[in-house]
């Protein structure tokens, strides 16, 4: 029996598997095409960093698409939070307070989300499509049509590349992104909350049928995607050094798009945050090995819209045989 | 009675690998005729039903419309030949009209264009035929009952000029004054000389609409003939007259106090004031047709189904309806009829599944002990002998009776004092069968309460202490089980009974 457990949790390693090749590939496709600008410690930093702001989504996206859903509203609370956050920044606060500010907002229009589907009963992509609108509204409306200029504060340093102290290497913003991928991975798994989620994905009448408070767990998944996209929002901040209401406009699709090259299934159930991680890294990696060969842009879009098709494709071909 | 057969089935024989569905069926229905085909769940009506509309292929055996010979290989083929079905579930296309859905496949078309104004006028003649101008052919039938609907559908049988129309079960979704109705449409037809194949449960219909009858039994005509008043007990006989092969391992066990006491509870449509007490130690049957609303009384218990009237009283405290979280809480576990779409997350591992009711035992501030989980899995399928590859085995890989054992483990591994089970035994093999009577019996033997809902009369015999009947939502006085036999049951479930 114990071959077998072992033989499984291997199947369960190999959906990760796919995706890591492809990013092999694509990184090594790059470092023949331009050996010295991509193979170098200071690019690898440049790419982990710009990683950041869609895997921060992704691994709250990771856990509502698990769950069933979908949240196209996350792009638009990035900005919403950004601005939330600097608007505190640009009147003295503490940036710490600006973070917590950040993340309030977008586990506020998360818990929204999640309040919306599961008491009006209508579908999460439109109840999400609709929150998606109102909070680039919002934002907008909170930064007064313009980016909130923000005097300097630490919060500039938590995305450089080059951080402070120096033996970080990596900045801040990377190292926050791969400790809560590794806690909320670990809580996928191992807690009753992560539990029921996969419960609610792959059968939300089974999880129903055994006393899991099926709404409750909807609320707290979309208020999961949204703290995170509300962190990102801050990291955003951070990156632009403005408050801006106007960014991560489609961003939301890249999320999904990383989620989704990492092995998660759009009907539920299935995914994993570190296939999410992968697909984000993979993406960004895309788009700067193309800026550094100078492919031009149309080429990433093509190749990142194939690479979709194509996880998506080789995954259910290794579910097939069974 | 006239002798212009219009349909015969002479020895038609279907096998389904080393399954017999169809065994020898004999079948001649005349034109201008009523022909009642009853038989019970699993005698082969459905498998019947597939070989006349074409979608099987009979292994042996002939059949002749109209004289000539009848081998459709596709539904089409069915409907060129001129014959029908009308299905339980309703083949229409709601976003759709009337017309349109009358006319779907076959529209009259002009480069593309559908030339609906040519077709109108037959429509309309047909609606007025049936007695049912109140149907506009332009309505959407989103709009329309399911009366109206099923009117809809003949429609389409009539204006494609069907001479033989099957009818599935017509009135198990309608109400009184809708099946009157249907009745009154299905009078008009056989005046023009159609012949229709009423397939249905209700024995009480037959006596009022039916002219000849053919019953079935193990996917063989077991006896054919006219219907007269009276006919019903023997058409019960008929169906029953089936040796009895299981074997209910007996269990000892006492009865102990009132647990569940349910009093007046009616739901939105079924039930309708269902009363009954469960004792500890206890199993009590419901037995009944489908869509009875034996499985609605079971969901409005748990709570997964609104209560409109009557209370549930457990261990003393009474309520008018809780969620399925609180019942689950307060010790009620519950199977799904419906493995597949309700009962299990197949694609989940067994581990999960088994335990997904009750993760306390292995959490410690909600953060799970996967070994202890496992290990308390290993030991459930240790328990039930469940064929599988360990505890993380995907549950969706298992056969149907390992399956089902998946749900009963999770029902023991929650430790629930009610336990109510729907079709427990449906798609399991007769192997796996046995086992769980056994359990059910040894879950009783240890003190819980089980309310058993089966359509399977023998199993309820051999199992339950007593069993009520439900009819039409409404359910009987529960009597030891002594005092019930396979005809007595059958005959309350099919015309129901004095409450």
């Amino acid at each position: 029996m114990s071959d077998l457990a072992k033989r499984l949790d291997l199947n369960r390693a190999l959906s990760v598997l796919g995706p890591f090749i492809g990013l092999i590939l694509v990184m090594g496709l790059f470092a023949v095409l331009a050996p010295d600008r991509f193979v170098s410690a200071y690019n690898l930093k440049t790419i982990v960093t710009q990683t950041v702001i869609v895997a921060l989504g992704a691994i709250g996206m990771t856990w509502v698409i698990i769950g069933g859903g979908i949240d196209l509203s996350v792009g638009s609370v990035i900005a919403l939070s950004s601005v939330a956050a600097a608007l505190f920044v640009r009147d003295g606060y503490s940036p710490a307070i600006a973070i917590v500010v950040g993340v309030v907002v977008g586990a506020s229009v998360g818990a929204l989300n999640g309040a919306l589907i599961t008491g009006l009963r209508v579908v999460p992509f439109i109840v999400t499509l609709g929150t998606m609108l109102m909070a680039r509204g919002v934002a907008k409306w909170l930064g007064d049509e313009q980016k909130v200029d923000v005097p300097e504060t630490w919060l500039d340093t938590v995305m450089s590349k080059n951080p402070d102290p120096s033996w970080l290497v990596l900045s801040p913003g990377v190292w926050t992104t791969l400790i809560l991928a590794v806690v909320m991975a670990f809580a996928l798994r191992r807690t009753v909350i992560g539990t029921h989620t996969i419960a609610v994905g792959s059968n939300e009448d089974t999880a129903r049928l055994c006393g899991v408070r099926v709404s409750r767990v909807k609320i707290i998944l979309y208020g999961i995607a949204g703290s995170f996209a509300g962190l990102a929002g801050v990291m955003q901040l951070g990156r632009l050094t403005v408050g801006d209401p106007t960014t991560a406009i489609g961003l939301e699709l890249d999320i999904i798009a990383a989620v989704v090259i990492g092995g998660g299934s759009l009907s539920g159930g299935r995914g994993s945050i570190l296939g999410s991680m992968i697909g984000a890294f993979l993406m960004a990696v895309l788009a700067n090995g193309c800026t550094l060969t100078g492919v031009p842009n149309y080429v990433r879009e093509i190749l990142t819209g194939a690479i979709i098709i194509a996880a998506v494709a080789v995954d259910g071909l290794r579910q097939r045989p069974r | 009675m006239s002798t212009s057969a219009l349909l015969t089935m002479r020895a038609v024989e279907k096998r389904f690998g080393g399954v017999t569905a169809l065994g020898g069926v004999d079948l001649t229905v005349n034109a201008g005729e009523v022909h009642a085909l009853v038989g019970e769940n699993g005698a082969g009506k459905s498998t019947l039903m597939k070989v006349l509309s074409g979608a099987h292929r009979p292994d042996a055996g002939a059949m002749t419309v109209a004289g000539a010979a009848y081998a459709p290989t596709s539904p089409q083929g069915a409907r060129a030949a001129g014959v029908a079905m009308i299905y339980q579930e309703l083949n229409l296309a709601p976003d759709l009209t009337v017309e349109d859905n009358v006319m779907l496949g076959r529209e009259t078309q002009r480069l593309g264009v559908v030339r609906r104004r040519e077709d109108r006028g037959r429509i309309e003649e047909a609606l007025a035929f049936l007695g049912h101008e109140d149907i506009s052919p332009r309505r959407p039938v989103r709009d329309l009952g399911p009366g109206q609907r099923q009117v809809v559908e003949i429609v389409r049988a009539l204006v494609g000029d069907a001479r033989v129309v099957v009818m599935d079960e017509p009135t198990s979704s309608l109400s009184r004054r809708d099946a009157g109705h249907l009745f009154d449409v299905v009078r008009r037809l056989v005046k023009r000389g159609v012949a229709i194949i009423y397939i249905s449960h209700f024995l009480e219909e037959v006596e009022e609409l039916a002219d000849r009858y053919t019953v079935l039994r193990d996917g063989k005509t077991v006896g054919t003939g006219d219907v007269v008043p009276g006919v019903a007990p023997r058409l019960v006989e008929l169906m029953v007259g089936r040796p009895v092969t299981e074997v209910f391992p007996v269990v000892p066990r006492e009865r102990g106090d009132a647990l569940l006491q349910v009093d007046g509870l009616s739901g939105r449509v079924r039930p309708s004031g269902a009363s009954f007490t469960l004792h500890r130690g206890e199993v009590l049957g419901i037995a009944g047709l489908v869509g009875a609303g034996r499985t609605e009384l079971l969901r409005a218990i748990f709570g997964l189904d609104p209560i409109r009237g009557g209370t549930v009283t457990f261990a003393g405290v009474s309520d008018g309806g809780r969620s399925a979280p609180h019942r689950v809480a307060q010790g009620f576990g519950m199977l799904s009829e419906d493995r597949k779409e309700e009962g299990l997350a197949t694609s989940l591992t067994i581990a999960q599944n088994a335990t997904l009711s009750r993760l306390e035992p292995f959490s410690r501030f909600g953060i799970l002990d996967l070994t202890a989980r496992d290990r308390r899995a290993a030991e459930l399928i240790e328990r039930l002998s469940i064929r599988s590859a360990g505890p993380r085995q995907t549950t969706g890989d298992l056969s149907g009776g390992n399956q089902q054992k998946v749900a009963f483990a999770r029902l023991l591994h929650q430790d629930a004092d009610v336990i109510l089970l729907d079709e427990p035994t449906r798609g399991v093999d007769v192997g796996s069968k046995v086992e769980m009577y056994r359990l059910i019996g040894e879950l009783a033997a240890s003190g819980k309460a089980v309310l058993f809902v089966s359509s399977y009369i023998p199993e309820l015999l051999g199992v339950c202490d007593r069993i009520a009947v439900m009819h039409r939502g409404v359910l009987s006085k529960p009597r030891p089980a002594k005092d019930w036999d396979e005809t007595s049951l059958l005959d309350e479930a099919t015309r129901g009974g004095t409450p």
